[in-house]
C-alpha cells in the first residue's frame, strides 16, 4: 500500500478550485513562527521560491485543477514527520500573503499521529520518540 | 508585558474596587471614552483617500465576534500612490534638522499621553487584550518609544577618521528614503511604533501596512497626531497581505522593508528584497524557553512568588507574543512542588471581558487564531502530552459568548513534541523537566527559533552562564516580558534579522555617507 502525508478536506478543496480559477496552478508552503505562523500558506505557483531547504510532502489531488504541491522547510519537517496533515478551511481574517484571506477564509492544518502502518511506509518505525519514558 | 517602575499594573485591582467603575463601555456606546468611525480609508499624502477599487472589508472585535467598522481594501495602485506620496515628501523631510524631528516625536508622545485611555480602549476593542495591559503596557511603552528615539537622534554622532595627516574620512548618517513596514496584529499600536519611531527619527518617509486583523486602531492614533507630521511622511495602506502587503514588499521604489510575522512570509519578503536589492529587518517569532533552576525554590519568599509569576507569564496577552515563554523547563529536584504552585497561580488568572480592569486574560485576536490554538490542543493530546489545566475554549456568556476566549492551558510532555516546537500563539504552556545545567541548556536550545528566553536562579553565576549559553537574542534573567526602549530586541536562528528597541535601530534606517577628503596641497603623483 502507499501512504500519504497530506490530505485536504472538501471545504479546503472547494476553496482551492475557486482560487485556481483566478490564479492558475497553486502550491502550499507550511509556515512556522509568529502571528499568522504555523499555518499553510497558499500561493500561485512561481510566487514563492522553494529550494534546498524545503521538503515536498506530497501533492493534493483536487478535481478540475492541477495537483497542489505542499512544501515545508526541512528543519521544521524534522519535528513534524510523525504526523499526518490535513489542510482544512475555517472562517478567518488574514494570513500573511496567502491567497484565501480576502475571501474571509483561512486554510488551517489539522494533524493526527501517523499510524504504525504509515510509520512503516515512511521508514520511521525505529525513530519514534518514546514519550512515556521521557516523562518519568 | 510589564515595563516601568510606575507601571499601573500592580496598582489597579486594589484601587478600583467598584465593579461598575472598572468596566469601560464598549466603543461607540453611551459613556464610552472613544468611538471608531464607521469607515477608514487609506491615509495617503496627509489625506484619507478611498481605495482605488472602491472595496472595503469588515473589522471584527474579538471581544464579541461582531464587526464594528469598515476598512479600505487597498491594492497595488493604492500602494503605488502611497509610495509616490512618500517620495514627494522625502526631499523636505529628510533635510529637517534632528532637533526638529525629535521635537515632532516628543509632541506625538505628549499627544498620546493626553489620550492614553482613548488609545488603550481602542486597542483593546480591536485586539481583545485586557485593557489593564493596554493602559499599563502597550500605550505607555509606545509613548516612551517615541521619546527614546527623539533622544537617541539628538545624541547620535557621525564619525571622523584620520587616514593620514592630509586625508580625512567623514561619516554622515543619511535617511534611506521611502521605507515599507508591515505590522502584526498582536500589539497593533506598539508594534507599529517600534518601527515608526526609529524610521521617522532617521528622516525616512513611510508606507505602513497594518495587519488586516487589527487595521483600525492605528487610524485612531493617526487621527490624534496627523497635524504634527507633514503630509506624505507617513502613509497607511490597509488591506490583505496578498493584495496590499505583497505589492508593498515588492515595490521597486521602496528602500527598505521591515516585517514582523512568520517564517514563510519572511522568506517571501527576503525574496522580494533580493529582487530589489534592498535591506530587510525581520522578526519572526519563537518558542521561548523559561528555565527554572532548583535554587528558585530554596525559600518560599518574595523571589519565589516572582518566579511563579514568571511561570504564568505564558498567559500574558493571551499568549499572543512572539516571545511568549511557551516552554517551561523546571529542574527535576523541585518539579512537583514548583509545578503545583505554578498551576495554583495559573488558576488565579482571571478571564473575562477585556474592557474590565480586573480582567487578566482576554480574547484571542481572531477566529482563525482560536481555531489554530484548539487544533494544537488536539495534537498535544494525540502526541501523549498530559493536560494539567485548561485545554478548552472558554464561553463567557452574554454578549461575550461569540468572542474568541481560550482557557489558560498547561501540557506536560517532552521537547520533541510538536506543541514544544511550534509557536501556538495562544495561552498554552508546554512543560517539561531537566536534570542539570547542561540538560537545561540542551533542551532550551533544541528549537528552530531564538528570540526570547527566561532564566530563573538565585545564583548569579548560574544565571549569567545560562543566559550566555542560550541561543536567543533576549534572555530575561530573573524577570520576563519587560520591553523597555534601550534594550536591544531581536532574534537568533530562524527568529529573524536585525534588532529593534535600541538606538542601533537608527542604523537599520540609515545610509552611511562617507566623504573622503584630501587636504593635501599637491597631486598624488600618478599622472
Amino acid at each position: 500500500m502507499t501512504s500519504r502525508r497530506v490530505d485536504v478536506t472538501p471545504a479546503a478543496a472547494g476553496m482551492l478550485q475557486e482560487l485556481a480559477a483566478t490564479n492558475g496552478p497553486l502550491m502550499f508552503h507550511q509556515s512556522g513562527g509568529c502571528c499568522d505562523g504555523s499555518s499553510p500558506m497558499c500561493y500561485p505557483v512561481g510566487m514563492f521560491r522553494t529550494g534546498q531547504s524545503d521538503v515536498l510532502l506530497g501533492a493534493l489531488e483536487v478535481e478540475g485543477i492541477a495537483p497542489v504541491e505542499v512544501f515545508m522547510s526541512k528543519s521544521q519537517f524534522e519535528y513534524w514527520k510523525y504526523t499526518h496533515l490535513t489542510i482544512d478551511l475555517v472562517n478567518g481574517r488574514g494570513s500573511g500573503f496567502s491567497l484565501e484571506a480576502p475571501e474571509g477564509k483561512r486554510f488551517m492544518i489539522r494533524s493526527r499521529m501517523l499510524t504504525d502502518e504509515e510509520l512503516d511506509f515512511f521508514g520511521l518505525i525505529p525513530a519514534v520518540p518514546d514519550t512515556a519514558a521521557a516523562l518519568t | 508585558m510589564t515595563l516601568t517602575a510606575d507601571s499601573a499594573l500592580e496598582q489597579q485591582p486594589e484601587e478600583t474596587p467598584k465593579a461598575s467603575s472598572t468596566v469601560y463601555a464598549q466603543p461607540g456606546t453611551a459613556g464610552a471614552v472613544m468611538s471608531y468611525r464607521g469607515r477608514y480609508d487609506n491615509f495617503i499624502g496627509g489625506e484619507y483617500v478611498p481605495p482605488a477599487n472602491g472595496k472595503y472589508f469588515e473589522d471584527i472585535t474579538p471581544v464579541t465576534g461582531k464587526p464594528f467598522c469598515e476598512i479600505a481594501r487597498g491594492t497595488a495602485p493604492d500602494v503605488d500612490a502611497a509610495v509616490a506620496a512618500g517620495w514627494k515628501a522625502f526631499p523636505a523631510w529628510g533635510k529637517t534638522s534632528p532637533a526638529e524631528r525629535a521635537n515632532i516625536l516628543n509632541k506625538i508622545a505628549d499627544r498620546m499621553e493626553q489620550n492614553l485611555e482613548l488609545l488603550a480602549v481602542a486597542e483593546t476593542w480591536e485586539n481583545g487584550k485586557p485593557v489593564r495591559e493596554t493602559l499599563a503596557a502597550d500605550i505607555p511603552l509606545a509613548i516612551d518609544h517615541f521619546r527614546y528615539f527623539a533622544g537617541a537622534l539628538r545624541a547620535q554622532e557621525g564619525g571622523v577618521s584620520v587616514i593620514d595627516e592630509d586625508t580625512i574620512a567623514y561619516h554622515f548618517h543619511e535617511p534611506l528614503g521611502v521605507v515599507g513596514q508591515i505590522i502584526p496584529w498582536n500589539f497593533p499600536i506598539l508594534m507599529a511604533v517600534w518601527k515608526l519611531a526609529p524610521a521617522l527619527a532617521a528622516g525616512n518617509c513611510i508606507v505602513l501596512k497594518p495587519a488586516e486583523q487589527t487595521p483600525a486602531s492605528i487610524h485612531v492614533w493617526m487621527d490624534l497626531v496627523r497635524d504634527l507630521l507633514p503630509p506624505g511622511v507617513l502613509n497607511i495602506v490597509n488591506g490583505f497581505g496578498i493584495e496590499a502587503g505583497a505589492p508593498l514588499a515588492s515595490n521597486p521604489k521602496i528602500r527598505k522593508i521591515a516585517f514582523t510575522g512568520e517564517t514563510t512570509t519572511g522568506r517571501l519578503i527576503m525574496q522580494y528584497a533580493s529582487e530589489n536589492l534592498i535591506p530587510v529587518t525581520l522578526e519572526l517569532g519563537g518558542k521561548s524557553p523559561n528555565v527554572f533552576f532548583e535554587d528558585v525554590a530554596a525559600q518560599k519568599d518574595s523571589f519565589y512568588d516572582k518566579a511563579l509569576e514568571g511561570f504564568t507569564f505564558f498567559a500574558l496577552n493571551q499568549g499572543e507574543v512572539c516571545t511568549c515563554p511557551s516552554r517551561a523547563l523546571v529542574q527535576k529536584s523541585i518539579y512537583d512542588g514548583f509545578v503545583a504552585d505554578g498551576l495554583d497561580r495559573v488558576k488565579k488568572v482571571k478571564q473575562g471581558n477585556p474592557l474590565d480592569l480586573s480582567t487578566m486574560i482576554g480574547a484571542q485576536a481572531s477566529n482563525d487564531q482560536l481555531e489554530k490554538i484548539l487544533s494544537y490542543m488536539d495534537i498535544g493530546k494525540q502526541e501523549g502530552a498530559k493536560l494539567l489545566i485548561g485545554g478548552e475554549r472558554a464561553d463567557l456568556g452574554g454578549d461575550l459568548t461569540d468572542g474568541y476566549y481560550v482557557q489558560p492551558t498547561v501540557f506536560e510532555g517532552q521537547n520533541k513534541m510538536r506543541i514544544f516546537q511550534e509557536e501556538i500563539f495562544g495561552p498554552v504552556l508546554a512543560l517539561t523537566s531537566f536534570t542539570d545545567f547542561d540538560d537545561a541548556i540542551s533542551i532550551a536550545n533544541d528549537t528552530l527559533y531564538g528570540l526570547g528566553a527566561g532564566v530563573w536562579s538565585r545564583n548569579g553565576s548560574q544565571l549569567y552562564r545560562a543566559g550566555r549559553a542560550i541561543e536567543a537574542g533576549r534572555v530575561w534573567s530573573n524577570t520576563y516580558h519587560q520591553y523597555p526602549a534601550h534594550a536591544a530586541f531581536g532574534g537568533y536562528k530562524q527568529s529573524g534579522i536585525g534588532r529593534e528597541n535600541h538606538k542601533m535601530m537608527l542604523d537599520h534606517y540609515q545610509q552611511t555617507k562617507n566623504l573622503l577628503v584630501s587636504y593635501a596641497e599637491g597631486p598624488m603623483g600618478f599622472f
